[in-house]
């Protein structure tokens, strides 16, 4: 059985995940995004990778969604009139459980990849060196083993804010 | 007595848990009701006014000294305001978005009273620091986190309202928060470069940040990272001369207009929670946090615990005034002027001062 | 006591990269459809450092910052197109997108 506080967690992430896919509202979608993505950083935390949960939840739901909702406010996405469209919902309810089935098949707990699903928590505790939480260690692999995808990084973040400034300009000729 | 003390800070147990809890929202509902007091009484000094005097009780009344005392002061009017608060009928305007309307003060508060209760407000006989939740070696960003999660409270409830001035209020908040936090966190970045010098590990931890700051204030060390920061928290904090998503004077109530009785109260207690975070950030990271210079309260044991206390708790009541005093003092600023003050002085300011600190601890480190 | 598995995280990022599957598969709405998007690389995110935590490596996790910064300037870019479509279109179905179609 897995732990409690997983299942809890697990089960508010799907629930959120199922907001943001159900709902005609593009704010409650909203809602549910950031939701979802807290309980993926709650995931983060389990998983003892501190600085990670705390980065998911200070750039996405901190930063990127404000952004989204922001978007969402100021093009005044209103929720399509006419009736709900039950017979695309009852598709995508199908292929989701088709899908999530052959997860399920792939993954159950007896399934093959159970088998081989090396240390353990208790065991790793042991042995931090490979696996740090802190952030010190992240600066260390990024600033070493990961010197070149870092300063990609940097130029692509970079050509990311030109690329916004030249779309988000209004078209001199527009109207 | 100790050992109770101890359980009651750290025991996972969950009547310990809980007693924390109770203990963190009835302080935090208490600093709030004294800031409103602080405000009031602050703003009408500088105005040249009395401020509330009026307010009192039976019996209390009735002691000679202390009562004319508490009611001059002003002291029994927070329990006053809060009572009102309370009980004032809650009406639920027709045109609004019902569960976002009732949600949006809730979500205003709840990342605020999760990072007051990461802050450590002194250092225990042991070393380790005092706070209801302390946090692990990221304490510093899961604190900015956390709170930068309080911006929903407001873009919701000024959506929710469904009118026009509370949704420019709401549009106009979310814009100029995601803008401060940018120039906010790299304003800090350079406090984070001095404290984790080879060889101190958690350098994120707010506690070692007020160790590294033993011989000498961050403030005088960083003086510039100091002025971004502070600057920042006043737009972080919605207070003036920041206060865009209220400014009574373009947007009515800014977008808490549509709201009454006890959903407005929760967001003036968000409101005074986030200044008190971004005043125990502020003097945790550039102020020495609860030590004082040149006295060694660390080798006092446990009436060190209770004077870094005291030094925490003063130093906080001088931050909040701070606040009010600035308030009643620098008029509010046009929309354009605060995002181009982010965008164009600050962040620069911010980065430049990181590239110095770059340089300079490359050079002489 | 079992405590918590590979599995069990793997399973969890499965279905939640499903959920946002199915909602880019069923969703008009564009904004909507990128959040599924964002989502899915969500879910990546908590299957590498599932793996990452598991097999006692820091490189899963390391890949998870990096993911993190792309789809940020991602999502940047991504709304910017959007805004310039609502700009042009005054829509933000994807339905509404046929100026291409032969009819």
């Amino acid at each position: 059985m897995p732990d409690p506080l997983f299942v809890f967690i697990a089960a508010l992430t799907l629930g959120a995940c199922c907001l943001l896919v159900a709902s005609r509202n593009p704010v409650t979608s909203a809602m549910g995004m950031i939701l979802a993505l807290v309980g993926i950083a709650a995931e983060f935390f389990l998983l003892d990778a501190y600085f990670l949960g705390v980065l998911q939840v200070l750039v996405y739901a901190g930063a990127v969604m404000v952004l989204f909702l922001f978007i969402i406010m100021l093009l005044d996405v209103q929720p399509p009139g006419g009736a709900y469209p039950w017979k695309r919902a009852l598709a995508g309810g199908a292929a989701f459980l088709l899908l999530s089935a052959a997860a399920f098949a792939l993954l159950a707990p007896e399934g093959s990849l159970a088998k081989a699903a090396g240390p353990t928590p208790p065991e790793l505790a042991a042995n931090p060196e490979s696996y740090a939480t802190a952030a010190k260690a992240f600066g260390r692999s990024l600033y070493t083993k990961y010197m070149l995808p870092l300063q990609m990084a940097g130029l692509l973040l970079l050509l990311a804010l030109v690329g916004v400034v030249t779309l988000a300009k209004a078209p001199k000729s527009a109207d | 007595m100790e050992a109770l003390l101890l359980d009651l800070l750290r025991s996972p147990e969950l009547p310990y848990v809980a007693a924390r809890g109770l203990v963190l929202i009835g302080a935090v509902m208490t600093i709030a009701g004294y800031s409103v007091l602080l405000e009031r009484k602050a703003s009408a000094w500088i105005q040249g006014r009395v401020g509330p005097n009026r307010t009192t009780t039976p019996f209390l009344a009735w002691i000679p000294l202390l009562g004319s005392f508490l009611r001059l002061g002003g002291f029994i009017q927070p329990a006053a305001d809060g009572g009102k608060f309370l009980f004032k009928e809650d009406p639920i305007p027709a045109h609004v978005n019902k569960p976002y309307y009732v949600l949006a003060p809730v979500i205003a508060l709840a990342p605020a009273l999760a990072v007051l209760a990461m802050i450590p407000l002194s250092a225990l006989p042991d070393g380790t620091p005092l706070a209801l939740c302390p946090g692990a070696d990221v304490g510093v960003l899961l604190m900015f986190a956390v709170s930068s999660l309080g911006v929903y409270g407001i873009a919701l409830g000024g959506w929710a309202s469904n009118s026009k001035f509370p949704f420019l209020g709401a549009v106009r908040g979310s814009a100029q928060l995601i803008s401060y936090e940018l120039a906010m966190g790299l304003s800090v970045l350079p406090v984070f470069l001095l404290t984790s010098a080879p060889g101190v590990d958690d350098g994120l931890n707010l506690a070692t940040i007020v160790a590294g700051q033993e011989g000498m204030w961050n403030i005088v060390r960083q003086p510039l990272a100091a002025l971004v920061f502070l600057v920042c928290i006043f737009a972080e904090t919605n207070r003036h001369p920041f206060d865009m998503p209220e400014s009574e004077t373009d947007l009515v109530g800014g977008f808490h207009t549509e709201y009454g009785a006890f959903k407005f109260g929760l967001f003036f207690v968000a409101e005074y929670g986030h200044m008190v975070i971004g005043s125990s950030l502020f003097i945790l990271m550039f102020l020495g946090g609860w030590q004082l210079p040149f006295v060694e309260t660390a080798a006092w044991g446990a009436l060190g615990t209770v004077a870094g206390l005291a030094i925490f708790g003063a130093k906080l009541a001088a931050f909040l005034f701070f606040f009010v005093w600035v308030r009643w003092t620098i008029p509010r600023f046009r929309y354009d002027q605060v995002m181009r003050l982010g965008w164009n002085v600050l962040l620069p300011l911010a980065v430049a001062n990181l590239v110095l600190t770059f340089l300079v601890l490359a050079v002489a480190g | 006591m079992e405590s918590t598995t590979l599995a069990h995280h793997l399973l969890l990022a499965a279905l939640v990269f499903c959920a946002g599957l199915t909602g880019v598969l069923v969703r008009r709405n564009l904004l909507v459809t990128y959040m599924c998007l964002e989502l899915m690389l969500a879910a990546t995110m908590l299957a590498l450092v599932a793996f990452s935590r598991f097999n006692g490596t820091m490189d899963g996790a390391v890949l998870v910052f990096f993911v993190i910064t792309v789809a940020a300037a991602e999502v940047a870019v991504g709304l910017a197109l959007i805004v310039a479509l609502f700009r042009r279109t005054g829509a933000v179905g994807s339905d509404r997108l046929d100026s291409l179609a032969d009819r």
